[in-house]
């Protein structure tokens, strides 16, 4: 059962993030994009861990997409503003997309469907167990990453306000 | 998962289905009637006694409007945008605790639907997700007044999501839980070891933060500012009509009932109220379960009557007012709030 919903969501995710790259419409692309993480929730539910799934869901979808429909909607992208395509840059995208199914081709080969791995604890996505792992063992990286956002936080404010600053 | 269990959350799915409906029909009444009393008028009176039929009056007349969908707009995207934005409103009732379980013929029948164990997370997301319905409907017509509508509607909702969630990390570090059943299970009764239970007395600053925010987010007054009339000629839903505009319409009321609920859920007990174990002694667990649900729907009035009485009290904001208040007002008070709770949560704790 659960196996059979997974490769249901999984082709959803497939063909929702294939429809962001194909739509021609901006504003189309996010709302795929929506879709696509929306489908991510799904998988985060099906793995347990709720936490994950809620967060994402919030953060996410109720937030950065948002942000994103926002800036493409304030941009109003039509056929006028569409930067031109290069014959060079059609080349080296072509090149780097080769190099990025390579590396894909390579990683699937190693990865093997035999040997699943097994969780330990299957309650460790449950906000609580998440929260001892993450406030207990990985406290350093976590207030470090804390750190590192604060300090992106920070100075996006900075760059915002020079101007203001040198007037 | 026997079928028993799935007959029984189905009647329990339609039956709150249809109240959040009735109430949100209802809605458009009292708000008619509360205009009126505030504004010395007599509001609605002509259909059925008291005109408490004009909520069907008004139904029947969206629904034989005329369906227009303008030519140049996406056809797809502009159906889905009022669809999109009843959804997000009606989802949200599926983890609020009506009441204490009661027993039928033997068996335990709890009044929630589900109980996550994210259950506050869960609400916050459908809140956030609630705006897709706004922005979609205002950039699918193909309008520069409804698109306008749609980028303040999405500006005004992050802005005042952080604040709002700023304030329920403070609520959380009292309740230590994030699923709303516990929430409402703590604040059992409403005195308990010399102090009230209700966390209102005990996040009365959190309690302001979080209403300010949820006017902000359902878009209701002082915020309505993705429908201002005088700017914008009617907001998002200008290329709307018939059943499609009642949807936008309809979205809103049960948005306002869903975040009355919450509130009295989340800071006024629930559907806990004073002398309940009194109540459960003399006349029985499912009595006393039924007068927690008129509890809590009470409550939940009280504060559908407060969201009409400041819409028709203040006037509206200015959209840099609303900035202002947001970004400069509401998140710095709310993070002195978490550091005021988190240090008196220490010194209980530690003395």
């Amino acid at each position: 059962m659960s196996t059979q919903v997974f490769y249901f969501v999984a082709t959803l995710s497939i063909i929702f993030s294939l429809m962001v790259i194909f739509a021609k419409n901006p504003i189309h692309s996010v709302l795929y994009l929506i879709l696509t993480f929306f489908t991510f929730t799904v998988h985060y539910v099906l793995l347990n861990a709720q936490f994950l799934a809620v967060v994402n869901f919030i953060v996410y979808m109720g937030a950065i997409m948002v942000l994103f429909l926002f800036v493409l909607m304030l941009l109003n992208l039509n056929k006028d503003t569409e930067p031109s395509k290069s014959p060079l840059i059609k080349i080296v995208g072509v090149i780097a997309g080769g190099c990025l199914v390579v590396t894909l081709i390579g990683s699937l080969k190693s990865a093997s469907i035999n040997s699943p791995l097994i969780l330990k604890n299957q309650g460790l996505g449950l906000v609580e167990n998440l929260g001892k792992e993450l406030f207990g063992p990985f406290l350093l990286p976590f207030e470090l990453s804390s750190l590192l956002l604060l300090a992106a936080m920070v100075g996006a404010v900075l760059l915002s306000k020079r101007d203001e600053v040198e007037a | 998962m026997d079928s028993a269990f799935v007959i029984e959350k189905f009647i329990l799915v339609a039956v709150i289905f249809g109240i959040s409906l009735v109430i949100a029909m209802y809605s458009t009444y009292a708000e008619r009637k509360v205009a009126a009393y505030l504004q010395d008028r007599l509001g609605p009176d002509r259909a059925g006694p008291f005109g408490i039929l004009q909520p069907l009056a008004d139904g029947v007349k969206m629904f034989m409007k005329e369906e227009i969908i303008p030519a140049t707009s996406n056809r797809w995207l502009f159906i889905v945008g009022p669809g999109l934005a009843l959804l997000c409103a009606c989802i949200g009732t599926a983890v609020i605790p009506w009441g204490t379980p009661i027993e039928i013929g033997g068996k335990t029948i709890p009044l929630q639907v589900t109980d996550i164990n994210v259950g506050v997370l869960y609400i916050f997301g459908v809140v956030s997700l609630g705006v897709y319905g706004v922005m979609i409907g205002g950039w699918a017509s193909n309008n520069k007044y409804s698109l306008l509508s749609a980028i303040r509607a999405a500006s005004q909702n992050i802005s005042y999501e952080i604040a709002m969630g700023l304030s329920i990390i403070a609520l959380l570090l009292v309740t230590n839980s994030l699923s709303l059943k516990e929430i409402v299970d703590k604040q059992h009764g409403f005195w308990a070891n010399g102090w009230f239970t209700w966390y209102f007395f005990k996040q009365p600053l959190g309690f302001i933060i979080f209403m300010v925010c949820s006017f902000a987010e359902t878009n209701r007054a002082p915020f309505d500012l993705p429908e201002c009339e005088t700017e914008l000629i009617g907001g998002y839903h200008t290329e709307y009509s018939s059943m499609k505009l009642g949807f936008y319409l309809f979205a809103e009321y049960i948005n306002m009932f869903v975040s009355s609920a919450v509130m009295a859920t989340l800071y006024f007990g629930g559907f806990n109220y004073p002398f309940m174990d009194l109540a459960v002694t003399h006349l029985g667990q499912n009595w006393a379960s039924i007068i927690g649900v008129f509890a809590l729907f009470g409550k939940i009035c009280g504060f559908i009557f407060f969201f009409m009485w400041v819409r028709w009290t203040i006037p509206r904001f200015r959209y840099d007012q609303l900035m202002n208040l947001g970004w400069k007002g509401l998140i710095p008070l709310a993070i002195a709030n978490i550091i005021i709770t988190g240090v008196v949560i220490a010194i209980i704790e530690k003395f």
